[in-house]
């Protein structure tokens, strides 16, 4: 059933054609784990027969629910992991035999994990790094002024990485990762736990770093504003299966991936129903809280917030980006509902 | 000249890592103090122990305390020494489980290497003093005769017993792939091993003789050469000229320790292992 899915909605997208040597190519690959369960021995797939061709300069989304297999295939991607079936190649490499000569052209951020020495100034783990990476002094103080500069990091370099806030550490892994100016770039939750300001400031910095250096950009993320303003594909995995493959504008199509403001109003409204391209889901407390959802690509959030000012005073507001694991969730009860009739019974979607 | 060039490009990775290891431990001084002054402690305490086993008997496995002196400095210095460089390999599984271990997938250095050039245990250096005082102790009453082939014995010992001692370090890690939560099981061996080392190998029964003496080569680091250096008989299986045979040890040692790092690092890939 999941493989007819998956070949049916893999050409549904408008990805650009792969010009020379991809930067990432993988065919068929798979990846199982053996799970013990007590006495008995499970064999879960984490990534299914993924084949997937990333072409230099592209700037890819790699979304999917938590445990779809996003961290096995970058592990398999940089070497970390061997794949139990398929190929790999990445920068032209095989990860895994030629590992260190592939750490020389990809740098990447494990949301989670640090790069950085905890204990030390975020100076020194950068003089640290480029040792590391064996890079001639000009390049190291060019690169490194360079990204001080983009990250505006000047303010904490000589603070110790365990002082750092959440939104500095995170620059300062980035700027670790990017510090040898590696081709291919892999970004694992990259704006996980920042705040607005945080998040902007990364996105920008990474489209500027992409024009700057050509870099390709492969993010996994649960955020659709990363998606939005800086992939120009998006890759759904879900259940280690390769779900979609095109433009987010070709994804919110299949799947319907709508904002939501949710206004808190001076009095009991009634239901705003009539609000110009928004739909309204939700009303509570006698209307004092109402929820409206809205196309981003159709209207804005300020456009809806305008049309609600008419009719009623507004005290506060949120807008509500739509769950990743909810887009993908849509994007296969639809997609099974076409082409064809489902044999099987279908599974009621989970609240 | 060249070829000096090349080496010092190669080792920068690992002496960047190595000073700012240094720097940060010593840079707050009063801290790493008292670390020292901790280490020397339960250093002089191991000390202390064959000191006590030496007022309720004159001779222990043949070797009077002097003598004994002279296993416990040789092994405890090369132990401390190995310790100091590549001790914090147990602390593997911390990597592990924190996936910082991955981190070092993504350097162009080989992952055992970026390992035992994580880190540094300065503080260990007070205990390589107390081996050290023993060492110098055990040689001037011990009754060595000196000459060219003693001095060589020495140097040969304590290399071989250096190299020995990190093999175990890193055997030991290699082992922690598959344990996860092993470090108690490793520790039994390390640290047994250690202790053992300490001790003269005549008073061991059988399967401690195996075990410590080839399987885990601790013999070969304290009781062996010192039995070559004072010219005294050695015990049934393990023979005085055993003595000079040190860097055999070291390097079935090392084979081992590579093996295991082999297979853990592919058990971990899930490669097969």
């Amino acid at each position: 059933m999941r493989r007819r899915l998956s070949r049916s909605v893999s050409t549904a997208g408008t990805a650009t054609p792969g010009t020379g040597t991809p930067i990432v190519e993988t065919i068929g690959l798979t990846r199982q784990f053996t799970v013990r369960n007590g006495a008995r021995r499970q064999r879960l797939t984490a990534v299914d027969d993924l084949t997937v061709r990333i072409s230099p300069g592209e700037a890819v989304g790699y979304i999917g629910a938590n445990g779809a297999g996003k961290s096995t295939t970058i592990k398999m991607l940089t070497g970390i992991l061997v794949p139990t079936r398929g190929t790999v190649r990445t920068c032209g490499l095989h990860p895994v035999t030629d590992r260190r000569r592939l750490a020389r052209q990809v740098g990447v951020v494990f949301g989670q994990r640090s790069q950085l020495w905890w204990d030390l100034p975020v100076r020194e783990s950068f003089r640290i790094l480029a040792a590391i990476h064996a890079l001639p002094a000009a390049t190291e103080r060019a690169r490194t002024g360079e990204l001080v500069d983009r990250l505006e990091m000047a303010d904490f370099l000589a603070t110790p990485v365990r002082q750092l806030s959440l939104g500095q550490r995170m620059r300062a892994e980035l700027a670790a990762a990017l510090l040898h100016s590696p081709r291919l770039v892999i970004l694992d939750e990259p704006t996980i736990g920042l705040d607005v300001l945080s998040k902007q400031r990364l996105r920008e910095f990474l489209i500027a770093e992409r024009e700057a250096h050509g870099t390709t950009l492969l993010l996994t993320t649960h955020d659709m504003g990363d998606i939005e303003r800086l992939c120009d594909r998006v890759l759904v995995i879900d259940h280690g299966r390769l779900a979609y493959d095109g433009d987010l504008a070709g994804l919110a199509g299949a799947a319907g991936a709508d904002r939501v403001l949710v206004v808190d109003l001076a009095e009991p409204t009634g239901d705003l129903t009539s609000v110009p391209a928004a739909r309204h889901l939700a009303s509570e407390a006698r209307g004092l809280r109402q929820r409206l959802a809205f196309d981003a690509e159709t209207t804005t959030a300020a456009r809806v917030l305008a049309a609600v000012t008419e009719t009623a005073e507004v005290l506060d507001f949120t807008v509500e980006e739509p769950d990743i694991e909810d887009v993908v969730r849509r994007l296969y009860t639809t997609t099974r509902r076409s082409p064809e009739p489902d044999p099987e019974p279908r599974e009621p979607a989970k609240p | 000249m060249a070829e000096a060039l090349a080496l010092r490009a190669r080792l920068r990775p690992y002496r960047a890592v190595l000073a700012s290891r240094a720097r940060s431990q010593t840079s707050y001084r009063a801290n790493f103090a008292l670390d020292l002054v901790s280490s020397l402690l339960s250093a002089l305490v191991e000390l202390a122990e064959v000191w006590v086993i030496f007022h309720a008997t004159t001779r222990l496995g043949g070797l009077e305390f002097r003598q004994m002196l002279l296993v416990f400095g040789l092994a405890d210095v090369s132990f401390s020494l190995a310790d100091l460089a590549v001790g914090h390999c147990d602390r593997l599984p911390t990597y592990l489980r924190a996936g910082t271990f991955d981190v070092f997938y993504l350097r162009p250095q080989p992952l055992l290497l970026q390992l035992i050039t994580s880190d540094l245990s300065l503080r260990r250096l007070a205990r390589v003093s107390v081996g050290l005082t023993a060492l110098v102790a055990g040689l001037a009453l011990g009754g060595v005769s000196w000459g060219l082939t003693a001095a060589a014995l020495l140097a040969t010992a304590l290399t071989s017993g250096i190299a020995t001692f990190a093999a175990l370090f890193v055997w030991a890690g290699g082992l922690q792939f598959f344990l996860l939560d092993g470090r108690e099981v490793t520790n039994a061996f390390v640290y047994g091993g250690r202790y053992a080392a300490t001790q003269p190998a005549s008073v061991w029964s059988r399967p401690l003789k195996v075990l410590f003496g080839f399987f885990f080569p601790m013999a070969f680091t304290g009781y062996l050469p010192t039995l070559m250096l004072l010219g005294l008989p050695g015990p049934q299986w393990l023979p005085r000229w055993l003595g000079w045979c040190g860097p055999l040890a070291a390097v079935w040692a090392w084979a081992m320790a590579l093996l295991c790092w082999r297979r853990g690092v592919r058990h971990y890939q899930g490669g097969g292992g």
